[in-house]
């Protein structure tokens, strides 16, 4: 019998191989129509920006084919980062959060984990006829409330009402722009074997809180989103590593699982990923056992992973962990070389698995 | 998480490994099938693969309730799907098993109305909130899930429910296991057992397999522990020269099963004539239809729906991989053409399938053995 097991290994692993190369191909885009998870923000957004959006609107080597979080921008001497998002989270309020809170953080997010600080919001907004004023008025409240607490101006602004039916309640845009911190020099390039990989807090919080606000399932449980601003935990990182941080993401949709495929594949490494040292709480890891999801694919709107040299990893920890409402920051994984491309979780069992992108999206609209 | 964590407890599972590794024995193969997708999910899962000696070889089994529905009935839901005003129900596994043209998830983004439910109680809820619109809740699985869709309909016909009917894929996991052992290339040497269809049916119903067939079946639990405590009981059934039903699930499965389970079902439902399985084929006595009783609440008399049977696309080896004939990863489109963002076969499709639980989560097993 070791013979042909032997001569089976073999085949499997050029089948493997086969597989692999398919997958580095560059996407493309052959889909008929847009279905809810070309937004789920796996493989399927990923093929249509790759395969689609960049080829139509980004030279090679822009800003904007390095699909980061935000492009960077330079304008005179000043280094400026430049993004923008938009929130079409249905219910507007939920646990935790509502939309207005969400469309701040969101963008000022995005400009964070670029390493840079946000300096000014715009805000457009996008109202069904028919939406309750109250409601509108307590949005914006937390749109200012938001503002405020992560220290970020809104300097321009768009209204926009449809008929009924043509918007869920309201759509809000946000587009932002940050200084580029000189501390940093952040890109999913600088990303090399022997990285350490950090988490800013418990995962999967929000789009947990969120699905249980539908109230699809009979659930009850006390879970509330994480949505916050990122700046003052990529500030403390920053500081405690400086040029030894090479790379940020927030993890929302699609969660930390889909954030790091994403970063393996564009810095050509492998991630490996211990289980057991990703913090959830109990909460929600029951939730997720229940509704049959991976709490490391559910979207969170205050958390992010970090790629950080192994001389300053403990530091970064440590640095991260003093932050307000990162107290339970984790080392979860490293970097390695083989397979390029791929995510791996050690399952505490002693086995490895592949951890890899989200195919459908057991959760539309989640931000 | 109380009731799971102590069964996923790493060095516990160590430990069983050691016991299997002890008792095995390395000059005599033993080649297990796994019946159900969640053991299979859960084997990838957990990379339990890892942890077996050489000479102890999992095979994955039919019974993935989405694995086995066959392109004709996808056409026939997709078909009531885009009736004019009708509300589809269905469980989100469904929405993207490929039909012979499309998915429920296609009809759906063109305009038909499909909303995935969590239980069939949410699809007759639906019903109830739309008095004015035909709603249809597209039932699947195996003894598992067919008493909450018996009770659902028991519900709709107490509240005399005039708008909600059932397009009824039930099936039985029995005359499949029959087909597949009655197959002359059968070289299986034990079954680990489907649990949660044994909390319905009992372990009684399995005794045939020993009785008849000379193979040991040890009914088996779903978290990790779970899995390596049924085969260490298979490799010492073998080493202490059994051959038996047994039972490791005993904190949820009981000898003769739920008989109010069983009860509701025998009066819902009745036994099809004939059931098409998904690479299987025609399968006789296979798969529940509505009983005489129920009838006003079955989809197919109440709409035309086709009917036509579909052969399986001829690239697609979803069969021989149902039967454990082949492992995934040896059918000829695994992972290239089919892939689970454009699935051919429907065991891509399901997170229970086995190419979708290998694909998804296996493909490092090979290059870790090499290294």
């Amino acid at each position: 019998m070791s013979a042909p097991e032997s001569l089976t290994g073999g085949r499997e692993q050029r089948m493997l191989a086969i597989i692999e190369t398919a997958r580095a191909k560059p996407a493309r885009f052959r889909d008929e129509r847009i279905t809810l998870a070309h937004g789920a923000g796996g493989k399927a957004t990923q093929t249509l920006i790759e395969g689609l959006l960049v080829p139509a609107l980004g030279r090679p080597g822009s800003a904007l084919a390095q699909l980061g979080d935000s492009g960077a921008v330079l304008a005179g001497g000043a280094r400026l980062a430049m993004t923008t998002d938009s929130f079409v989270v249905k219910p507007l309020r939920f646990p935790g959060g509502s939309i207005g809170e969400l469309a701040v953080n969101g963008t000022v997010n995005d400009l964070a984990v670029s390493g840079a600080r946000a300096l000014a919001l715009t805000v457009s907004l996008i109202l069904e006829e028919g939406l309750d004023t109250e409601v509108l008025r307590s949005e914006v409240a937390a749109i200012a409330a938001a503002a405020q607490t992560a220290g970020v101006e809104i300097v321009a602004g768009d209204t926009k009402v449809v008929e009924r039916g043509a918007a869920d309640g309201m759509y809000i845009c946000t587009s932002g722009i940050g200084a580029i911190d000189p501390r940093g020099t952040l890109s999913s390039d600088a990303i090399v074997a022997g990285d350490r990989v950090l988490l800013s807090g418990p995962i999967a919080e929000h789009g947990t809180a969120v699905m249980l606000a539908r109230n699809l399932f009979e659930l009850d449980a006390s879970i509330e989103s994480d949505t916050c601003s990122l700046w003052p935990a990529v500030d403390a990182l920053l500081g405690a590593a400086g040029p030894a941080l090479h790379c940020m993401r927030d993890a929302t949709r699609g969660g930390v699982a889909s954030v790091l495929n994403e970063l393996a594949r564009a810095a050509g490494v492998s991630v490996t990923v211990r289980a057991a040292d990703v913090p959830v709480a109990p909460s929600v890891a029951a939730a997720a056992e229940l509704l049959g999801i991976d709490p490391m694919y559910v979207a969170n709107e205050g958390r992010l992973v970090a790629f950080v040299a192994p001389a300053a990893a403990e530091q970064a920890l440590a640095a991260l962990r003093s932050v307000a409402g990162c107290e339970q920051a984790a080392l979860i994984g490293s970097v390695g070389q083989e397979p390029p491309g791929m995510v791996a979780v050690e399952t505490g069992f002693g086995g490895r698995r592949v951890m890899d992108q989200l195919v459908g999206d057991p959760l539309p609209r989640i931000c | 998480m109380r009731y799971v964590d102590e069964f996923r407890d790493a060095q516990l599972g160590q430990a069983l490994a050691a016991e299997i590794l002890a008792a095995a024995d390395p000059g005599r193969p033993l080649k297990l099938m796994e019946i159900c997708g969640g053991h299979t999910h859960s084997i990838y899962k957990y990379s339990l693969g890892d942890l077996l000696p050489a000479s102890v070889e999992l095979v994955h089994g039919p019974g993935c309730p989405v694995c086995v529905i066959p392109m004709g009935r996808v056409d026939d839901g997709i078909a009531l799907a885009r009736t004019d005003g009708l509300i589809f129900t269905c469980f989100g596994d469904m929405l993207r098993v490929p039909g012979s043209e499309q998915t429920l998830l296609d009809a759906k983004a063109q305009g038909a109305d499909v909303r995935m439910v969590y239980s069939p109680l949410d699809a007759l809820a639906i019903a109830r909130n739309n008095p004015d619109r035909e709603v249809v809740f597209f039932a699947i699985g195996f003894e598992t899930t067919a008493p909450s869709t018996a009770l659902t309909l028991r519900r709709a016909k107490a509240e005399g429910m005039a708008n909600f009917t059932c397009m009824c894929n039930h099936v039985t996991i029995v005359p499949p296991l029959r087909a597949l052992l009655e197959s002359p290339d059968l070289r299986l040497d034990g079954f680990v057992g489907p649990g949660h269809v044994c909390t319905i049916v009992g372990t009684r119903l399995f005794e045939f397999i020993p009785a008849d067939y000379g193979r040991p079946i040890v009914i088996s639990g779903f978290e990790p522990l779970d899995i390596l405590q049924s085969i260490l009981m298979l490799v010492r059934q073998r080493q202490d020269g059994r051959c038996e039903v047994e039972n490791q699930y005993t904190r949820v499965v009981p000898r003769d099963g739920n008989p109010r389970a069983l009860e509701v079902m025998a009066e819902v439902f009745e036994l099809r004539p004939h059931f098409e399985w998904r690479g299987l084929g025609s399968i006789p006595h296979s798969a529940l239809g509505l009983s005489e009783a129920y009838r006003e609440f079955d989809a197919e008399q109440r709409f035309d729906v086709p009917g036509v049977s579909v052969a399986d696309p001829k690239a697609c080896q979803c069969g021989e991989v149902l039967k454990g004939v082949i492992k995934p990863w040896e059918c000829r489109v695994f992972g290239t053409a089919c892939t689970p963002e454009h699935a051919i076969g429907t065991c891509m499709v399901s997170p229970e399938g086995a190419c979708a639980a290998y694909y998804n989560y296996g493909r490092l097993a090979a290059p870790k053995q090499a290294v």
